[in-house]
């Protein structure tokens, strides 16, 4: 398939894009076992930014996410998405899982414009068709619009619900681990994909991951979570240039910042 | 690049057993040759099974030309037999109604779950047979009353399936639908529904086994113009072959129902491969 080269993105430095999701002094505690999920968190996405975060199973990450994306209520703490708080799921905010979770009955096609029948009704999801055979296109699935998702493999059906979250054009994507369940070639080729379609649509993302390789490859700063309170112990600005390649993988570099954070990880493993 | 094999090529064929390579139709006909024939070994040929007990093939045979010919002419078998349909048709759609409506009602709301449910498992462990003379007391000697007993016994197939088919959207499903801010409403119509479809199906073809099984039971037991009360007055007077021709006939009904289901199922299930019916393809 043909895939663009990714255009280099404006770097963050030059000019700072306006904040687009805050969040301040952000604290989750779950009731029923007293345990703080998240302690005191801090964070603001800027315009165009990759930011991701990284951390142990219980670090609080997915809670994080959870809150960010209105599923989960913070028991402290302001979150604002275009100025606006959020207080429950929103269109403007465009959500990737772990799992593709495409509906069997449905074409590929009619998967991608469920959201907006979802919120705005059957005509509407009608009329947004050539937009979401347009995203297809973009994720070089344009042949597969109307095959059902059992036909297709796990990085097309990842791929397809890359255009199901993008058919609602949302102002920031949370994406919760959304490659870890495919082999690692076709994760490393989403992953490359995925910041070509960033880098095209001017994307907002945030990225929960397990892979500390992917987490500095995709982003423009990392974030580092440690458990028991959850809470963000270092952000480390990746000034890898863009766009981004596999082969920077490869370089010192890299492995410094990977290394790096890997040590921050592993102390608390080890306390 | 020719494909001739070479004598270095390790190539050799993987051998499948004769009775997994006999087609469908050869393997059902030599099943079948093979019963007849112990079965007319066991009874014309050597006596070892008395008549009144076990007829034979060609007594069983002669009689089910018999009754084919009544059904065909339009004779009292006939009309027997359209009574017996009705009931089932009657009785099944009844029981998809209610169980498919208490379903919902125990799948979807915590009141279901919690207050409804339980009652429902102890109506089940019932043996629902035994209510068939209250039926009766209440809705007379007609058909209301069979068709009363027959919904009764396959509604619980039909209310546990639905219920099951609501919960088994997964965790990812729930939560996809929980961020595109889909109502209650559409999470059920547009997500639990028809993701609930293949248990929905699985308890609705029990349902078409236990809407037969009412439904002549009830004949049995309440009397009436249907199939079960020919074969009650055929069995009372020792006329085994004909009790077999007509349990033959009355197995087609069932046929009928079970594969008008099986086929709804392949129609609306089509997405589901782990869930093609067995005997249908």
């Amino acid at each position: 398939m043909a895939m663009a080269e990714p255009r280099a993105r404006i770097p963050e430095t030059a000019a700072p894009a306006r904040p687009i999701y805050e969040i301040e002094r952000l604290s989750k505690t779950y009731a029923n076992n007293r345990l703080v999920a998240l302690q005191d968190v801090h964070l603001t996405l800027r315009k165009g930014e990759f930011v991701s975060v990284v951390g142990s199973s219980g670090c609080g990450k997915s809670t994080l996410l959870k809150i960010m994306s209105g599923l989960l209520p913070p028991t402290r703490g302001r979150v604002v998405l275009d100025g606006r708080p959020v207080t429950g799921p929103r269109p403007d905010i465009g959500m990737m899982f772990q799992q593709a979770t495409l509906l069997p009955w449905k074409t590929t096609i009619e998967n991608i414009v469920l959201p907006i029948e979802i919120r705005e009704g059957r005509a509407a999801a009608k009329a947004a068709l050539p937009r979401a055979q347009a995203l297809l296109s973009l994720v070089g699935l344009g042949d597969f619009a109307r095959v059902f998702p059992g036909e297709l493999s796990g990085g097309m059906a990842q791929r397809a619900s890359i255009c199901r979250m993008l058919i609602s054009e949302p102002a920031v994507l949370l994406l919760d681990e959304p490659f870890s369940a495919l082999d690692e070639l076709t994760r490393d080729f989403m992953n490359m994909e995925l910041q070509r379609i960033c880098a095209e649509q001017e994307a907002t993302a945030f990225l929960v991951t397990h892979s500390l390789a992917e987490a500095v490859i995709l982003s423009d700063r990392v974030l580092v979570m440690k458990p028991r309170p959850g809470r963000v112990v270092e952000e480390i600005v990746i000034d890898l240039p863009r766009p981004r390649t596999l082969e920077m993988i490869n370089t010192p570099k890299f492995g410094q910042i990977v290394g790096h954070i890997r040590d921050l990880l592993g102390k608390e493993a080890h306390q | 690049m020719t494909d001739t094999p070479d004598s270095r090529d390790t190539v050799w064929v993987e051998h499948e057993a004769l009775i997994d390579r006999v087609p469908r139709w050869v393997a059902m006909l030599a099943l079948a040759v093979v019963v007849v024939a112990i079965w007319d070994l066991a009874t014309a040929r050597m006596g070892w099974v008395s008549p009144i007990i076990l007829p034979s093939p060609g007594e069983t045979l002669e009689d089910l030309i018999f009754v084919g010919k009544n059904l065909l002419t339009g004779g009292y078998m006939l009309e027997a037999l359209w009574t017996t349909t009705r009931t089932v048709f009657w009785a099944f759609l009844l029981a998809t109604g209610i169980g498919f409506s208490l379903g919902v009602l125990v799948g979807e709301t915590k009141f279901g779950e919690r207050a409804v449910m339980p009652y429902l498992v102890a109506i089940d462990t019932m043996p629902k047979v035994a209510f068939a003379p209250l039926f009766i007391a209440w809705l007379g000697f007609d058909i209301a009353s069979k068709v009363a007993l027959a919904a009764f016994i396959a509604t619980f197939p039909i209310v546990v399936s639905t219920a099951a088919g609501l919960y088994s959207a997964s965790e990812n499903e729930r939560m996809l639908f929980k961020a595109m801010g889909a109502s209650r409403l559409q999470t059920l119509m547009r997500l639990k529904l028809p993701n609930g479809l293949p248990h929905i199906f699985t308890g609705l073809k029990i349902a078409a086994v236990g809407v037969m099984a009412g439904a002549i039971t009830g004949e049995f037991l309440g009397g009436g113009r249907g199939f079960g009360a020919l074969i009650r007055q055929s069995a009372s007077q020792m006329d085994t072959p004909r009790v077999f021709a007509l349990i033959l006939y009355l197995s087609l009904l069932g046929l009928a129902l079970f594969f008008t289901v099986a086929w709804l199922q392949k129609r609306l299930v089509f997405w589901n491969k782990a869930n093609q019916p067995i005997g249908a393809a």
